[in-house]
């Protein structure tokens, strides 16, 4: 190696030690005193019992961990509904065909509506709306009967609608940004409209708005606990709420916290990782 | 006397106040290679895009086999089916592999299952120079590899004519000998084939016929001996010397 060569990597070498030192002592004085700030304040031994009890964290942890189960299974089911519910608004709203106007309208319409309501609202319309219109009338006739009346159903629905709505944009962006090129190509080759689309297109756009679709999967995993303000009793937030009113401590909740970061984290940590081959050429 | 592989008749094309083609008269016949040449806006792309249906032409027709393939009645699919296409940016499919390029369309389109779709296409690709490459991403092959795996997929399911549209445009001055080579190789075996190109000393070895392009007029036809050496029009005399002052003629 050359001197200067030698020289100028010795110089990088104590710009970044210099940059390492000073962001380190930063940090631990940053969050040293937080938590100094916390631990010394008069309040904080109450908040370390209410908050971060070990004996309430073990006699409650195994009821939230039960009622956790059904939110991951509520999750799953969800997030398959809306993975299809949103490529299809997506299609249609890309359809090119005269005819299908009515249809283009009324995704349009849906995404817009659906968008705009805040989640929490559409739990409530849909969790006490829909089995209002399934009530009998005076003569004992149900026309609308067939409605779903599970809370934890109608609690799926609205997620589904809401989360739909935003994952359909999310498509189409996607299938927007492939290049026009690429339908020539499918086409030429003797595909049709839908088979370049299903073959081309369609795997190339998600390929392409994977994170931003996994992102939303975090954010859903997160709101199946409104389900929780419909009357679904099994659910994890829920049963947090009950045991903490039980005993008086909260540190019910913080389990379940912890139940969640279980699941988004991992989520998000796939979602680096897979990011950098999503948007490679592949 | 036999009937043109294609027959464009006074065919016409708009892109709003843009005439892009106007009044258009071409045949090509079967074995016969045609050459379009002509400045770019000259309206060469568009016309091969019209024949592919991948853009509808306003006015006049364009036959295929002497059927009349631009009416709104016709099964664009079908006709596209039977006609291979190669694009100036290759435009393969990035997702797929360079075999998998090759056999989606004789297995979605022409309905040939999967194992004898690839026993057709891989010695297609070896013809064409790929060996070895089959199982490659697209992206991992120079310009040159690419175009040729495009002319193979083009080419896979044999059809009536192939429409190359400035396949070499694309492509760094040392990659566009292996392309003419592919193309050559096409003309040997007697395909039929219309050739929008920029590359004059090609054209003049490989075309039938070479036909002067100019604002979307065909404004002179004829052997490349004649047209590219002896032009009879002003336009074309200008636009050879233009390109002779370029140096690439």
């Amino acid at each position: 190696m050359s001197d200067r060569r030698a020289e100028r990597e010795a110089e990088k070498r104590r710009r970044d030690r210099r940059g390492l030192a000073i962001s380190a002592i930063s940090t631990v004085v940053v969050l040293g005193g937080i938590t100094a700030l916390i631990v010394t304040s008069p309040g904080w031994p109450l908040v370390r019992e209410s908050f971060f009890s070990a004996e309430v964290f073990s006699d409650t942890f195994p009821d939230v961990l039960d009622a956790f189960w059904l939110d991951v299974r509520v999750f799953v089911i969800v997030e398959i509904a809306v993975l299809i519910l949103g490529l299809l608004v997506a299609l249609i709203r890309l359809a090119d065909p005269p005819a299908l106007f009515p249809l283009r309208l009324l995704a349009t319409v849906y995404v817009d509506v659906f968008r705009g309501i805040p989640t929490i609202l559409l739990v409530y319309l849909i969790g006490f709306g829909i089995p209002a219109l399934a009530v009998a009338s005076e003569e004992g006739s149900t026309p609308l009967g067939w409605l779903p009346t599970e809370p934890v159903i109608l609690g799926g629905i609205a997620l589904t609608l809401s989360y739909g709505a935003y994952v359909a944009e999310v498509y189409r962006a996607g299938i927007n940004s492939i290049h026009r090129g690429q339908r020539d190509a499918a086409l030429a080759v003797g595909l049709t409209e839908a088979q370049s689309l299903r073959h081309v297109i369609v795997p190339q756009a998600v390929r392409r708005v994977w994170p931003p679709l996994l992102n939303d999967f975090i954010a859903l995993q997160k709101d199946v606990a409104l389900i929780a303000i419909i009357g679904v009793t099994g659910e994890a937030f829920r049963v947090a709420q009950i045991e903490t009113s039980a005993t008086f401590n909260y540190t019910p909740l913080i389990a379940a916290a912890l139940l969640y970061l279980c699941v988004t984290i991992p989520l998000a940590r796939a979602l680096d990782h897979w990011a950098p081959g999503a948007y490679a050429a592949r | 006397m036999p009937v043109p592989v294609i027959e464009i008749q006074g065919v016409t094309k708009a892109f709003g106040d843009n005439e892009v083609l106007n009044g258009i008269d071409l045949e090509v016949g079967e074995h016969e290679a045609v050459a379009l040449i002509g400045a770019s806006g000259s309206g060469k792309s568009t016309l091969l895009r019209c024949i592919d249906l991948l853009e509808e032409i306003d006015d006049g027709d364009i036959l295929l086999d002497g059927e009349v393939i631009t009416d709104p009645s016709v099964d664009a699919v079908g006709v596209r089916r039977r006609l291979g296409v190669v694009f100036q940016a290759y435009n393969l499919f990035p997702h797929l592999s360079v075999l998998e390029n090759v056999v989606l369309g004789i297995t979605r389109a022409h309905g040939v299952d999967r194992a004898e779709a690839e026993d057709s296409a891989r010695p297609l690709l070896h013809r064409f120079g790929l060996a070895g490459r089959e199982d490659d991403d697209p992206d991992r092959l120079s310009g040159g590899q690419q175009q040729r795996v495009a002319i193979a997929r083009a080419f896979a399911a044999r059809p009536r004519a192939m429409l190359l549209d400035e396949v070499t445009s694309a492509l760094d001055p040392e990659l566009v000998g292996e392309v003419l080579e592919a193309v050559r190789d096409l003309k040997a075996e007697g395909v039929t084939m219309l050739l929008a190109t920029h590359e004059m000393g090609f054209a003049r070895e490989v075309a039938d016929r070479v036909g002067f392009l100019n604002e979307g007029r065909l404004v002179e036809l004829g052997p490349p001996e004649q047209v590219l050496e002896a032009p009879e029009r002003p336009e074309t005399q200008r636009f050879l010397r233009r390109l002779l002052d370029a140096g690439r003629l």
